[in-house]
């Protein structure tokens, strides 16, 4: 397994009051996202482990363009991968902070 | 970063009770399954109680490791439930998934709560093999502890990943089964029988005949389960709460009653090739017709001529 | 004197050497091989029926089995190479060149044996343009067919798989060849001649009927949250506005994306009667629910679908069908349909360069073309118009002179980023060009080429290309859709985000669509079961797709 981890500066703190948050299963070309609160609000921490080596720029392409543009301020995530391409990896953190927005 | 599946997260999810069960995760039928707002998971994701086993073998791990256990309300009664995510490892059964569903299992019996048990597993994770295998062994004498104590244990079938291995013999000692169409339930799956008897006596790839052979319809027109739905959250919900009003009993009588039935099966059917044979001796009049029926031609049919059910199976 | 019946007289021999083995111009299925020995010479230009779908397997078969001594060096004409047998006549000597279309199945291994020097390469065609050589330059002297049953006359009805067969037998029995059928069943009454027996020289009873791959369907339970998008942003952003009602779509999940889309997100864009009612398609099962909500009001097909032969039947107002009731398809016919009388193709592909050359080559596979290249390209003798073909010329081309301008037809490559197996869907270099240079090709084998290309969508949005003046345009609107994938990242950001004011890029939130919005719930059916239950029992899937 590879784990890697980015510490990001973020534009915009998360919404909402939810505590934790999980979107995703780890299947074959899926992913699952667990984002919990309790990084500064102008900072977002992202740890992924996953079993496919050598795409770290990848991951970092799609976890700055996140911190860039989402609502990903305070937040910790944990990703667990299963192998997902690019664009799954991006929905499903979209999707992730859209939960962290709605009421438990 | 590898090949791409049809991926359906569990978090945005409509109200819609027509949602089909099959497709949904673990966590998105308990949520359409349980009273609105009423469960609350023991060791949720963020305790991350992941399995010590995978990452030797550079496997991901789920933060769940596949299972979601808690306690929730149906109609207002209170129960315990477990959810296999089928789309992870197949659902199958490793070490800390198996002790969740132990834990809760005994959880049951001293709390005197019903339980449910959404399966969705291929068995025993081969990763895992020992723990896995050690973990079912528990698994079953906890059913059978909680049941001898009176609690209802409740196997509901309708996910991706069928209930095969270990998960049937699981569901073998459950108080009551509920199948959809969708549902497979088989100790032996399709790729293990072709395996080891060869493509001429079962086609793995026919997926009608695997329907035929362990499918919803065909385990519901023999008896091995009691309540037949369709595939959508609300019918199991309904048919749980069914499930969950049928008698608790497990004693000599019922086990004796259940080995007589099983015994009269195998003599009625036993020399069978295949699904259709079996039901035209039930006297369906259009056996090969069944597959295509609708869920209330089916159930007109079905519950005519089906074989009983029995409380222990 | 010259003698003006050569090709006359050649085929007479033929018939008298065949008819030792014939009763009338039935041939017993156990003298096949001696009868093809018969009929057959060393050399011959044979076109041995086959192509994505329907097989005359029997004669294949057969001919893979005759005496390479007796028979050889054949020059194999045909639309696709797809059993092994196709390939096996290759290693024995029986066939020696080979001039075709379609390989599927095959293609690594005819890659293979192209690069052994066992099979000596013509070209490889789209259909329609080895069809137009079966009238010029590759007229088969020998065409071994496929039918579902014939009379004692030997008129053949091939029942809703014609596909190929009137073409092929055309060229040949016209071009003084010998035809060979092979049928499922011998009857007293064909239920339609769809080839006259006057055409068909000898008959073989297979007693089954010809192998046919289920190439069409489409299991709605495997379509991704991310093909939904690209299907949202294609119905939106192209179908809506060019207002597209004439079409053909490919055979890929985005497209299948699209028709289960169009009765939900479609209907309620109000584009009902509006788009996509005309259609150069094959019976796609995962377009029932959309034409059973009255969304389509045509399909002529390139052949049939396993399973779908029922519904057509009942539904002869959309379907082209005979006075049997059953489908008639025609493949010569519905790719004319498509190069000349369609104004989009949308079809999925597996590599597409920086100038939109698109190609379904990768890793030393020779995949062929099928007809893709007829529906994907710009037909430049098309005369008539119609609003989407102005609108994309205007666009292409907006100081001309109206009048004297040409329209487009819409060219669209869908898909996303990254595909099977992480392989990105955008490259610098398109894999064809390396099995052009191993193979020693003329031509890499290019799916679409870039100059006919008009737009690009993926889930990072559309690119629209006939907007683009000049190369450094194109390639910029290219990468700026093209994802994470290396191509993407090296865009110029400034560019790609001027492109975008112009509205050559449009991003799903250009065009009102939340990505999270892209959710499986928005398909009209979500497993075949459903397709089966909207076609009211009358769609029967084939075994391997059913999960009940």
């Amino acid at each position: 397994m590879e784990n890697l981890r980015y510490e990001l500066s973020t534009t915009k703190p998360a919404g909402g009051t939810r505590a934790v948050a999980l979107v995703g299963v780890v299947a074959s070309g899926n992913l699952e996202v667990l984002l919990e609160r309790g990084e500064a609000a102008d900072r977002c921490v992202i740890d992924i482990a996953t079993p496919a080596h050598g795409f770290a720029d990848l991951w970092q392409a799609v976890t700055a363009d996140f911190a860039a543009r989402s609502a990903a301020g305070g937040l910790r995530i944990t990703i667990n991968d299963g192998g997902a391409r690019p664009d799954t990896v991006a929905l499903r953190l979209a999707q992730g902070v859209r939960l962290m927005e709605k009421p438990e | 970063m590898t090949s791409p599946t049809a991926a359906a997260p569990h978090a945005p999810l409509p109200a819609d009770p027509h949602r089909s069960w099959y497709e949904e995760s673990a966590r998105g039928r308990l949520s359409h399954l349980l009273d609105a707002g009423s469960f609350s998971e023991f060791l949720g994701p963020q305790r991350r109680e992941l399995s010590p086993h995978l990452a030797l073998f550079n496997l991901p791990r789920q933060f769940d490791d596949g299972i979601v256990v808690g306690a929730g309300a149906l109609a207002g009664k209170p129960v315990l439930v477990a959810a296999q995510e089928g789309r992870f490892m197949g659902g199958a059964i490793g070490e800390v998934h198996g002790a969740k569903l132990t834990g809760l299992l005994h959880a049951a019996r001293q709390m005197k709560r019903d339980v449910v048990i959404l399966f969705d597993t291929g068995g025993v994770r081969l990763q895992e093999a020992n723990a896995g295998e050690l973990a079912i062994s528990e698994i079953i004498r906890a059913t059978v502890q909680a049941r001898a104590a009176g609690v209802r244990v409740v196997g509901l079938l309708g996910g991706r990943a069928g209930c095969y291995g270990g998960g049937s013999l699981i569901a073998g000692c459950c108080s009551a089964l509920v199948i959809s169409e969708q549902g497979r339930l088989s100790v032996s799956g399709p790729e293990v029988i072709e395996t080891n008897k060869g493509v001429e006596e079962f086609d793995s790839k026919d997926r009608a005949l695997v329907w035929r052979t362990m499918g919803g319809k065909h385990r519901y027109l023999i008896g091995g389960v009691d309540l037949f739905v369709a595939d959508t959250v609300a019918a199991f919900r309904a048919g749980a709460l069914a499930a969950l009003d049928r008698p608790p009993t497990l004693d000599q009588a019922v086990l004796a009653a259940e080995q007589a039935r099983l015994e009269r099966r195998l003599a009625r059917f036993g020399d069978t090739a295949d699904g259709t044979e079996v039901w035209a001796r039930l006297g369906v009049n259009q056996p090969t017709d069944v597959p295509d029926m609708d869920l209330d031609d089916f159930l007109t049919i079905a519950n005519r001529q089906r074989e009983g059910a029995d409380a222990a199976r | 004197m010259r003698d003006w019946n050569t090709k006359g007289r050649d085929r007479q021999a033929r018939l008298d050497a065949g008819r030792h083995f014939a009763a009338g111009k039935i041939v017993a299925a156990h003298d096949l091989v001696a009868f093809l020995e018969a009929v057959l010479r060393p050399g011959d230009r044979v076109c041995l029926e086959g192509d994505n779908q329907k097989q005359a397997d029997l004669l294949a078969k057969a001919l893979a089995k005759a005496d390479p001594a007796k028979i050889h060096d054949l020059h194999m004409v045909q639309s696709g190479v797809v059993l092994p047998e196709h390939l096996d006549i290759f290693e024995t000597g029986i066939a020696r060149r080979l001039d075709f279309s379609y390989s599927g199945p095959q293609s690594a291994r005819i890659a293979r044996m192209m690069f052994g020097g066992q099979i000596e390469l013509g070209a490889v065609h789209t259909y329609l343009e080895l069809f137009a050589r079966y009238f010029i330059d590759l007229t088969p002297q020998v065409a071994l067919i496929a039918a579902v049953s014939a009379d004692k006359d030997g008129n053949l009805y091939t029942g809703p798989n014609t596909e190929d067969t009137p073409t092929v037998v055309e060229a040949t029995s016209f071009g003084k060849g010998l035809v060979i059928a092979q049928v499922g069943e011998i009857v007293d009454r064909v239920p339609r001649v769809d080839i006259p027996a006057d055409q068909v020289h000898f008959v073989v009873n297979a007693q089954r009927p010809f192998y046919v791959e289920p190439l069409f369907t489409r299991d709605p339970a495997a379509i991704t949250e991310t093909q939904i998008l690209t299907a949202m942003l294609a119905i939106k952003g192209l179908y809506a506005p060019y207002g597209v009602r004439r079409l053909n779509h490919g055979i890929g999940f985005n497209t299948a994306a699209i028709e289960l889309l169009l009765p939900t997100f479609g209907e309620r864009l109000g584009l009902k009667g509006k788009v996509c009612t005309h259609w150069a398609l094959n019976p796609h099962p995962t377009l029932i629910p959309a034409i059973e909500s009255g969304w389509v009001e045509q399909i002529h097909c390139f052949g049939s679908e396993v399973g779908m032969e029922d519904y057509m039947r009942a539904r002869p107002d959309i379907f082209f069908t005979g006075p049997d009731g059953s489908l008639r398809s025609n493949r010569a016919f519905c790719q004319t349909a498509g190069l000349y009388a369609c104004d989009m193709f949308i079809g999925s592909t597996l590599q597409i360069d920086l100038a939109g050359n698109s190609s379904t080559v990768t890793g030393g596979r020779v995949a062929g073309f099928g007809g893709a290249p007829n529906m994907g390209s710009d037909a430049r003798g098309r005369r008539h118009p119609s609003a989407p073909w102005l609108r994309a010329g205007e666009e292409a081309d907006p100081d001309g002179t109206p009048a004297l301008r040409r329209g487009r037809k819409l060219v669209v490559q869908i898909g996303e980023t990254f595909g099977d197996g992480n392989a990105p869907m955008f490259v610098e270099r398109l894999g064809a060009l390396e099995l052009a240079d191993k193979l020693h090709l003329d031509l890499a084998p290019v799916m679409v080429y870039g100059d006919d290309v008009t737009h690009i969508v993926t889930e990072e949005g559309i690119a629209n290309l006939l907007l683009c003046r000049d190369k450094d345009e194109r390639e910029q609107a290219i990468r700026g859709v093209a994802g994470y994938t290396e191509v993407g990242r090296a865009r110029d950001r400034k560019m790609v985000e001027r492109l975008r004011e112009r509205k050559v890029i449009q991003r799903p939130e250009d065009l009102g669509i939340d990505p999270l919005d892209a959710d499986r719930g928005l398909l009209v059916a979500h497993s075949i079961k459903d397709l089966m239950i909207a076609s009211g029992g009358l769609y029967r899937p084939p075994s391997r797709f059913r999960n009940w």
